[in-house]
């Protein structure tokens, strides 16, 4: 249920109710354990209400994220059909099929995205180039000049708060219980796993998840677990309601290099795609300033000017809103999720920068076969909490014995 | 053009608080630069009738008229001060070392066009307020005006709403529109105050506090009684009828929660209803700019100032409504301080001087700000309209999300906070950004949840976009002013 109080006890505490930690306590709840999911705020109202929805194949090289991605994007298809079993009905999660088209408008860019769809067409992935008379068709409005566009049929979108809120309430009928508006302030270790301090009452409990998205730094810091998770920023800008202007994801093949830059500076790269109710949402720059919450003009500068690069009519038209949040980077841009060696008991499932809208059903998966011990659907050790990668981005240990 | 260099102060709005505000920084020796999106100056409250009305008494239908008539010739005259209409900000952002950026555009050609960055080492938010509308069966249709929106249209060009109107809601507003519609010839139904109050009239204290207002609400009182149109206390219009407009309303007496008496509804014929449930400040260039906020008089958010009117963020001021609803004296007392504060910190004004001159604004200001607080504490608004919605009325117009979206919203997925109230229903999702549905959103969420308030209460606040511009607009790299 939905509550303001947390029960007593839980068999794991899942601490976020955002789309991993939404995903993380349906699976925990499927395989029969008593879940509690905690948010310090309201339900999907974090990084999941600040994103797009990209569920992509496109955008990943291959290697552990593609594969993690290409198991999460079967999971989103069956997703709908397994939720109304638990709920009575079918969710509408405005998950589409659209597909996405990557557009490569310099030579340079053109021979580094073929490139790219070859080793991705290796590891599986439909990505088919697009003649240059032949990309109208598939997109009316697209700039005539370009140079290369690759069509990736599997990419797909979802209104990640609708996805998240419904992922929840599956949980719920599972028996879980998902208390909002309860910030953890504590988590102490007792002899059988954790005393979980929330702001609405302390649970006990012998695991906790950690799936806080940009804030699970801090919070596995509470229990001596260390996550080198911090938040980077994005903006979206949102046009008014258009009839049928961009009919698939489309961006510009600048993104792929913005996703893997390590870049603390503002960096932005077009990502156009039109939304059911016909705004247009125009993504996505990316910057590491901590949690500063204010608007930067010329980070939506750069969008408007990316998205009418690559669709010239919308230049007239006219920008509503603006929105941003702060996306989970890890150093190495590969998720957390399994356990925390040096801590017992400690989970994680987080890190995923701006790809955890589309690989949370597959961290969700994960998460809850590990946390039983049954076969993981995909090798685990990429994501593990020890990995080699994470450890470059710790602070010299010494004398850290704290 | 904007100018390239900045000025000392840039004020942003001329109601009331910017006038007085842009009027004291230059007389205490700062430059100024004061921008307003209107055609002319002067704010909802000193609208201007067109000249091209020529009016014989245009007094009659314009408060205060002189005074501020003066005020804006004297601001036109002043060889300090800069005045440009038709100029709106549409994105603020802090300045390193103080004050704000400001993204502006000109709307004179009926489109916003991007005309550059202020950069503004002072900067003096002035930005008012609108309207609140309560939702209730019916109010989407024509013929439904907000009380400010039926006032000026009948004050700033002689338009009146309807032949029979109801003015409804809560507030001496109220009796104001009622005034002034009554001028310009409208036929009342009746005049609805939905608080069981006679007013802070009956209320010596606040009458004291105020007497300018006393003797403004005896005034439109007295025009109110010589058309035999009287305020009925403890209603309501709580539905409206028709078929492509208004054709009647369903009048109703309220309990003292707002909930209606059972059997007290009865049919009025009208051809339009003008409502109004108070103000709600227009937060948005300071929420961008990262000013802290506080309840204000009425609970909802306003911005947090201290004395001499400075917000949070260095170098930003604010005064007027933003600060917490109070009128028109107030709003000026606070732009008079906000103005003489910047030319202290610019140093144009010393100390004493500065003290000589906000002595009187001091004195208003605090006499008004317990005036608003006694005012409040009469005319809120009782939770009790809730319960006149059904299933099928709007919450948010915009996007046309009935009630029970909202409601199904909360009961099935848990929703506590106004961020996924929006991202599950669309609330607040369209064109006015949540500017007509946030605050009653924010009051059905936190009563459906079980809560005092939402759990991000200024998520349906917060418009990093302040005005909708096209892309092509937005892109433009302009000449940006100085930045230091």
């Amino acid at each position: 249920m939905f509550t303001e109080s947390p029960p007593a006890t839980a068999d794991v505490v899942v601490i976020g109710a955002g789309i991993i930690g939404a995903s993380c306590g349906y699976e925990l709840a499927t395989r029969g354990l008593s879940v509690l999911v905690v948010d310090r705020g309201a339900v999907a109202a974090g990084t999941t209400a600040s994103g797009e929805g990209n569920l992509l194949v496109s955008d990943k090289t291959p290697g552990p994220e593609l594969t993690l991605t290409q198991l999460s994007l079967d999971l989103w298809r069956e997703l709908p059909d397994r939720l109304a079993a638990d709920l009575g009905r079918t969710p509408d999660l405005e998950l589409e099929d659209k597909g996405g088209l990557m557009v490569a408008r310099t030579a340079e860019a053109a021979e580094a995205l073929r490139a790219l769809a070859d080793d991705q067409r290796k590891a599986g992935v439909t990505a088919e180039e697009v003649a240059a008379d032949a990309a109208p068709e598939l997109e009316p409005h697209l700039t005539r000049e370009l140079v290369t566009t690759v069509y990736y049929p599997q990419d797909q979108q979802v209104q990640p708060v609708l996805a998240a809120t419904a992922m929840l309430a599956a949980a719920v009928a599972r028996g879980a219980t998902v208390v909002p508006d309860a910030p953890v302030t504590g988590l102490q270790r007792t002899s059988g796993g954790f005393t979980v301090q929330t702001a609405a009452g302390p649970v006990s409990t012998p695991a906790v998840v950690v799936a806080a998205g940009p804030w699970s730094g801090r919070i596995a810091a509470l229990a001596q677990g260390r996550l080198p998770v911090e938040p980077r920023r994005g903006m979206v800008l949102v046009t008014e309601p258009l009839p049928p202007t961009v009919r698939h994801k489309v961006y510009d093949a600048g993104y792929v290099a913005d996703v893997g830059s390590a870049s603390a500076d503002l960096v932005a790269s077009a990502v156009v795609e039109a939304t059911r109710a016909g705004t247009v949402l125009i993504g996505s720059t990316r910057e590491r300033i901590g949690f500063d919450p204010l608007i930067r003009v010329a980070a939506l500068r750069l969008l408007a000017a990316g998205a009418v690069a690559l669709f010239p009519a919308l230049g007239a038209v006219t920008a509503i809103r603006a929105y941003g949040g702060f996306r989970p980077y890890s150093p190495d841009h590969l998720p957390v999720i399994g356990p925390d060696p040096a801590v017992p008991g400690l989970w994680y499932a987080s890190g995923h920068e701006g790809a955890g809208i589309g690989l949370a059903p597959a961290t969700g998966r994960l998460l809850g076969e590990l946390f039983v011990g049954a076969p993981p659907s995909t090798d685990p050790s990429p994501f593990a909490a020890d990995r080699p990668g994470l450890a470059a981005a710790y602070p010299s240990t010494a004398g850290d014995s704290a | 053009m904007i100018p390239t260099r900045a000025a000392d102060v840039v004020v942003v709005g001329a109601g009331p608080a910017g006038l007085h505000a842009a009027v004291q920084a230059a007389d205490g020796g700062a430059s100024v630069l004061l921008i307003d999106s209107d055609v002319r100056p002067g704010g909802q409250y000193h609208r201007q009738l067109p000249v091209e009305f020529g009016a014989v008494h245009p007094e009659r239908a314009h408060h205060d008229q002189a005074e501020a008539a003066e005020l804006i010739a004297r601001l036109a005259r002043h060889r300090r001060v800069t005045q440009r209409q038709q100029v709106t900000v549409w994105a603020a952002e802090p300045r390193l070392g103080g004050g704000a950026l400001l993204s502006v555009a000109d709307t004179s050609s009926g489109r916003a066009v991007n005309i550059g960055v202020i950069a503004a080492p002072r900067v003096i938010l002035a930005t008012g307020a609108y309207d609140r509308v309560v939702p209730f069966p019916g109010w989407d249709l024509p013929g439904v005006y907000t009380a400010g929106a039926a006032q000026a249209l009948a004050k700033g060009s002689r338009v009146l709403v309807g032949q029979r109107v109801l003015v409804a809601g809560t507030g001496p507003f109220l009796l104001r529109v009622a005034a002034t519609l009554i001028d310009a010839g409208a036929k009342l139904a009746g005049v609805l105050e939905a608080n069981h109050t006679r007013g802070w009239v009956r209320r010596p204290r606040a009458m004291a506090l105020a007497p300018e207002k006393v003797a403004e609400a005896a005034r439109y009182t007295a025009t109110l009684t010589r058309h035999r149109a009287r305020v009925r206390a403890g209603r309501a219009v709580v539905a409206v009828h028709g078929t492509d407009r208004v054709e009647a309303a369903t009048v109703a007496k309220l309990a003292s929660d707002w909930t209606i008496v059972p059997g007290s509804e009865r049919r009025v014929d009208v051809d339009a209803v003008a409502v109004g449930y108070g103000f709600v400040p227009q937060l948005d260039l300071a929420l961008s700019l990262g000013c802290g906020t506080e309840p204000g008089p009425d609970g909802g958010p306003v911005v947090t100032v201290d004395d001499y009117q400075q917000t949070s963020t260095p170098g930003v001021y604010a005064a007027g409504e933003l600060t917490g609803v109070g009128g028109a004296v107030l709003s000026a007392a606070e732009g008079a301080l906000a103005g003489l504060a910047t030319a202290l910190d610019l140093g144009t004004l010393g100390e004493r001087g500065h003290s000589a001159r906000a002595a009187a604004w001091n004195g208003v200001r605090s006499r008004y700000r317990r005036f608003a607080t006694a005012l409040a504490a009469v005319y809120p608004v009782r939770d009790g309209w809730q319960s006149w919605l059904s299933d099928s009325t709007l919450v948010c117009r915009c996007e046309e999300v009935p009630y029970r979206a909202l409601r199904g919203a909360v009961e099935q997925s848990g929703v506590t906070g106004l961020r996924t109230a929006k991202l599950t229903t669309r609330c607040g999702m369209g064109v006015c950004q949540g500017r007509m549905c946030g605050a009653n959103v924010a009051a059905l969420t936190a009563t459906l949840s079980g809560r005092d308030e939402p759990a991000d209460p200024l998520a349906l606040t917060t418009r990093p976009l302040t005005t909708p511009i096209s892309l092509d607009e937005l892109a433009a790299d302009p000449a940006r002013g100085e930045h230091d």
